[in-house]
This record gives structure tokens, sequence and C-alpha cells, in this order.
């Protein structure tokens, strides 16, 4: 699933071009952003993912205008708002601590938006119905803030922010507070809203699943970096950095030599002294050693051949899968995720001697 | 023996007991000290003057409170409305909402103001704030007076900027007694904003940000409904002594410029009218009372009365 290499600008909602965000002066100044460019489309679900301190919600709370960037460019449509306050711009936050008005019912929280608008009444009325059906809220309308549980106000926060019909909607981790069960279906649900509605949403989290299952596309982040953007897709897949592949999934990291590129693929020499072709990362410089990473289930235990080859250290029964660690001969240890079928079992005992086979296309180059 | 439901009664009744042993000290003083007051002044507006101040216990009057309210004419016996009590009580009224509005508007800023500072910069600023309170009241009200004079501090230094050409006479006028009223009381009213202000969710205005509210929008639409507790409590503490100042005005106002406070001074001292005294004084109690109910229940209804 390549990406097409450019999109008419008009297709852009939000783009953010050099963003440096500095704390204090000096040598122990703190960067909590730095150099960061993203183009977010029209109508996507967009994610900012990354351990907590990376900077995502610093970039998000940028966009939404509760910061300003030291240096860099924010624009909305093609137009710079850098410098405008949060009132003035046509985006809305689902904050995660949800932040509804305690003071205010639920009716009257989703009706605040388009009361400062200055909306006439029975626009609103109408409006807030419209929100309150779609988060299934219709019946605790006059209810006061306390009196819903936490996964009520988390679909009255998201009511609230999408009843002014924003450009753009920011959700700051808003399913962090949930229970596992209703965190999944909050899944569905927003990623329904987003197709219902049409609105861009950029969803901040540190939960790589979340991530991988809603978003139309990722942009990972660590320490005030950019280092991906990609489809869900790429960004398992293809990893492009050791950090990349480490935060998201489970993988296998293997060093080799590089013996030459053809035509966009690396030939790369593994431990065992067996060649094979792998993927290029985006931006990788040449280099005679490389990094090849190789997910756990790209990769097959057989009883011989196979690129490389040791003797099975542990296995793991996981109902759907099994794991299977090998330490192979060079002494790394490497994983294989083989799913479970009911006619056979994965054919590995513990200390027997197996190959593993490695999937075409499977491997990839890191950039560092 | 006794069964174990017999014990457990005895038990009880005899923590009830205890319970009323431990607290009597504690009613006593209560009694003492501020119903039975209360008891003998009510019953004071009840008696007849003594001849030379004090009361006529076993006499039955009404002419203290016939005299909170009216005159008698003494050459014709005419009954008029006392003017000289009613303008007091309507100065008193006035200075007292005047103080109050005023130092809502400026202790709701100086409140904010600390309530966002860091943590502990926070607890030197409320520290700063109770420094009045170390000093007397009447050395605050007489330091008060050196500012706010035709020589003082103030008119002094306007004339020396170049503001004014003559000093401007405060003193002796009604906003000699503003000026310090609004002083004294400012920190009463700094306090209880400050607790509420410090409770304040800032993710809130945050949030109102982001729904459009300007920051006039979000002071009124969500600041002041969730600080609310601590405007009425704040307003109560000023409002109150405000209303029976009587140190302030009696400096500061001169003798011209009485509140109710120096007029039921007044009567208990030099006017030897005891009952009027006693009068005078339930009568600005009730006020109070009702300026209160009126106040908190108006606060309750506007919006809230959550937080």
């Amino acid at each position: 699933m390549p990406e097409p290499a450019a999109v008419p600008d008009s297709r852009i909602a939000v783009e953010c071009r050099g963003i440096v965000k500095q704390f204090g002066e000096g040598p122990r100044a703190l960067r909590a952003l730095d150099n960061v460019s993203v183009a977010i489309r029209e109508n996507e679900f967009f994610t900012l993912l990354g351990p907590s301190g990376c900077g995502k919600t610093t970039l998000l709370r940028m966009i939404a205008g509760f910061e300003y960037p030291s240096e860099g460019s924010i624009r909305l449509h093609g137009e710079d708002i850098a410098g405008l306050p949060p009132f003035k711009r046509p985006i809305n936050t689902v904050f995660q601590s949800y932040a509804l008005f305690p003071h205010l019912t639920v009716w009257e929280n989703v009706a605040f938006g388009l009361q400062m608008l200055g909306r006439p009444k029975g626009e609103i009325a109408s409006r807030v119905a419209e929100m309150l059906k779609l988060v299934h809220m219709e019946e605790l309308a006059q209810r006061r803030t306390d009196e819903i549980s936490g996964g009520q106000g988390q679909r009255v926060a998201l009511a609230r922010a999408l009843a002014p019909a924003p450009k753009v909607l920011l959700l700051d981790e808003p399913l962090s507070a949930l229970d596992y069960k209703l965190r999944k279906e909050m899944q569905i649900e927003l990623k329904r809203m987003q197709s219902e509605t049409g609105i861009t949403f950029i969803f901040v989290t540190h939960d790589q699943e979340e991530a991988l299952t809603m978003s139309d596309r990722i942009a990972v982040m660590s320490k005030g970096k950019v280092l991906q953007i990609g489809t869900p897709w790429d960004i398992y897949d293809k990893p492009a950095e050791r950090f990349v592949a480490d935060f998201i999934g489970e993988t296998n990291f293997l060093p080799a030599a590089m013996v030459g590129i053809e035509a966009g693929l690396a030939r790369v020499r593994l431990p065992s002294g067996v060649e094979m072709s792998a993927t290029l990362a985006d931006g990788y410089v040449p280099s005679s050693e490389a990094t090849l990473v190789v997910r756990p289930e790209h990769a097959r235990v057989v009883a011989s051949g196979g690129q490389l080859s040791g003797l099975v250290e542990n296995v793991v029964y996981f109902g759907t899968d099994t794991h299977i660690h090998v330490r192979l001969d060079e002494g790394f240890t490497f994983m294989v995720r083989q799913q479970n079928s009911r006619s056979q079992s994965c054919g590995a005992e513990v200390g027997a001697r197996v190959g593993i086979e490695i999937a075409p296309d499977a491997a990839q180059v890191l950039r560092d | 023996m006794a069964s174990a439901a017999e014990i457990a009664r005895r038990d009880e009744q005899g923590k009830v007991r205890s319970r009323w042993l431990l607290s009597a000290p504690a009613l006593v003083i209560v009694f003492i000290a501020s119903i039975g007051p209360l008891f003998v002044m009510l019953a004071y507006s009840f008696m007849a003057k003594g001849d030379y101040g004090d009361v006529k216990p076993g006499e039955f009057s009404l002419d203290g409170w016939f005299s909170v309210f009216f005159q008698r004419d003494i050459f014709d016996d005419t009954l008029s409305l006392a003017d000289a009590h009613l303008s007091i009580l309507w100065r008193s009224l006035r200075l007292s909402v005047i103080t109050t509005v005023l130092t809502l508007a400026l202790g709701f800023p100086t409140a904010y103001f600390i309530a966002t500072r860091p943590r502990h910069t926070r607890e030197i600023w409320v520290f700063l704030v109770t420094i009045p309170f170390w000093t007397n009241l009447l050395i605050r009200t007489f330091a008060m007076q050196q500012v706010i004079r035709n020589e003082g501090v103030l008119n002094t230094l306007l004339m020396w900027l170049g503001v004014i050409q003559e000093p401007i006479p405060i003193m002796y006028t009604d906003w000699a007694i503003l000026f310090g009223m609004v002083y004294v009381y400012l920190p009463l009213m700094v306090l209880p904003l400050y607790a509420s202000l410090e409770k304040l969710d800032f993710r809130l205005i945050e949030a109102g940000y982001d729904l459009y509210a300007g920051r006039l929008a979000v002071l009124r639409r969500i600041i002041i409904p969730l600080v609310k507790p601590g405007i009425v409590a704040g307003s109560i503490l000023v409002f109150i002594p405000s209303l029976g100042a009587y140190v302030i005005p009696r400096v500061l106002g001169g003798g011209k410029n009485l509140m109710l406070g120096n007029l039921i001074e007044l009567q208990f001292g030099a006017g030897r009218n005891w009952p009027l005294g006693a009068a005078l004084s339930i009568t600005l109690m009730v006020l109070v009372m009702v300026a209160m109910l009126f106040y908190v229940r108006n606060a309750a209804r506007s919006g809230g009365g959550h937080g």
C-alpha cells in the first residue's frame, strides 16, 4: 500500500511545518518539539502515537491554540492560524479528563459552544438533540455531569466537541480512563462517528493497538520528533527506525551485512551467511552494515532448511497462536509466531534443532 | 443476666449521656456569650429608660422602639418620621453595599492572581494578605487617616505629580469612610475568594476557550458560576461588619457622618437612652438577616449553587 507522493494542497486540513517548541533558554532549554512537520488530510483519522513525554500532546495543544510554537507555522486549509487564540479556531477538543462543566447539565454542556457562537435558539435545540442522539445520551440530557458514569461523560465530551461542527476534532487520549471493554466499544463508536460526520479527527494515544485499529494514518513520535508517518500497514510492516519497530508490536532485529542495492531492494547477508533480499526504509543512508527487522508472524519454523537455524528454547501457547523462541546459532534469540490449527501442532519441541524460513519481502532494512 | 440487646441499649444511653456531658461546656459558653446577651438586649428594648442611662427593670415601655422610627415634636407633640435615624440607616446600608461591591471588584483579580501562581509562591501571597490583621484596627484606621488627610500621602503625591493644584478634602466625608472600610475589609473578601479559585479546575477554562468563549464569556459563564460560593462567603464577611462598623466612621468620618454603630454607641453613652440603643441594635441585626436571606437565596437561584 504505497503512499501517493504528493497530496494536492486543497485536500490538506492541517499542516504543521517546522514546529519547534522550546521551554526555557540557554543550555538547559527543553525542546518539547524539534522541527516537526505533519500534513493531515481532510476527513482523515490521523493518530499521533508515542510514549508519554514524546511531545504528542504538546503538538495537539498547539493545533488547538493552548500553546504557541516557538518556531514554525500551523495552517488550517491553507490559512495560518498559529497566532489565533483557541476561541477563534474552528477546531474543538475532547479532553483527556473530559473537562465537562460541573455547573451545567449534559444538555447545557453540549449547547455551550453553539451558544457562544451566537446561533439561534431553535437551531441550538435541534443540533443538541441531534448530537445527543449520535452519542446515545438523549435520555440523560437533564442530568448533571456528576450524575453520569465515566463512559457517559466521554460521550458527552464528544457530543460537546462535535456540536459546533468543527473542521477538525482533536482527541487527547480520550479512552485512557475507560476500562478495557468500554474502550473497545468506544473505539468502534469513534470510528463510526468520524465516517458519519466527515470531520478530520486528530487522535493522541500511547496505545499502539488502538492506533493501529482506528487510524487512517499514524505519526510515530519520540523525544519531540516525528519518526515515521504512514498507514497502520506501513508503520507495522515497514518500520523506518528501530524505535518504531520496537514500540509497535513485537519484532525481531537481526544484524546483517549490506551486499548491494538493486531496483530499490537491498541484498543482505544474514549472520548465517545466507543472502536474501529486503525492502529499504525511506531515507535509508547507504552503509556496509544494516539492521534487519522481521515480524514474528512473517517467519516459519521448518524442520530443515530456511535462512536461519537454531535450537528451540521455549514454546508459549496463546490460544489463537503459538510463540516459538529459537536460539540462533549466532547467539541471538528469534521469535516466530505461528497460527494454531486444529489438525496439526506447531511441530516444534523444546531443544529441537530447527530452521527458520523468512517469507519473501518480509525483511526490512532500517534507517538507523 | 442482662440480654445482649439490653446491654447494647444501656451502652447507647450511656453514650448519649456522655455526649451531652462532654459538650456541656461549649453549650454553656455559647449560651452565655452569644445567645444570652441577645435576650438581654431584646428585654432592654422593651423597658423604660432610666434617668441617668440604664433601664427601669420593671417598667414595660415601647418608647425605645417607637423612637427608632418616629420623633415627637417637643412643642406641639406632633409625630414625624425620625429623619436623623433613617438617614443614618440609609447611609449605613449604602456605604456597606458599595464597600462590598468595591472589595469584590478589587479582591477578585487579587485572588485570581494568587490562585494562578505556582504552589509555593501562593502561600507567600496569602501570608502577605493576612499581614494587616497583625495590627489593631484602630491603629490601621489612624494610618489610613495619615494617607487621606489634606497634607497626607495621597494628596501630597497627587499635587507633586501635578494632577491636582489643591488638596482634595477627603477626611470627614463618606469617601473617607469608604476608603477605610475597603482597606480594612479587603482581606476578608480575598481569602474566601482565593479558597474557591484555588479549587477551580483550570482545564475547564481551556474547555471554554476551545468552545468559542472569549475571555469575558469564560469569566461570566464558567469562572464566576464555579466560584460563586467564595463570592457569597466573601460578600457576607464584608457586608456584615461594614453595616455595624464603628471605629472607621468614628475616626475617618468625624462627628457628622455617623453610621449605625456610632448611633447605637451614642444611645448607650451620651444619649442615655438604653432602650433606644437596644432597639437600634436589634433593628441592625434584623436588617443584616433580611439582607443575607435575600442575597443567599438570590445567589442560589441564579445559576448553580453548586461547587
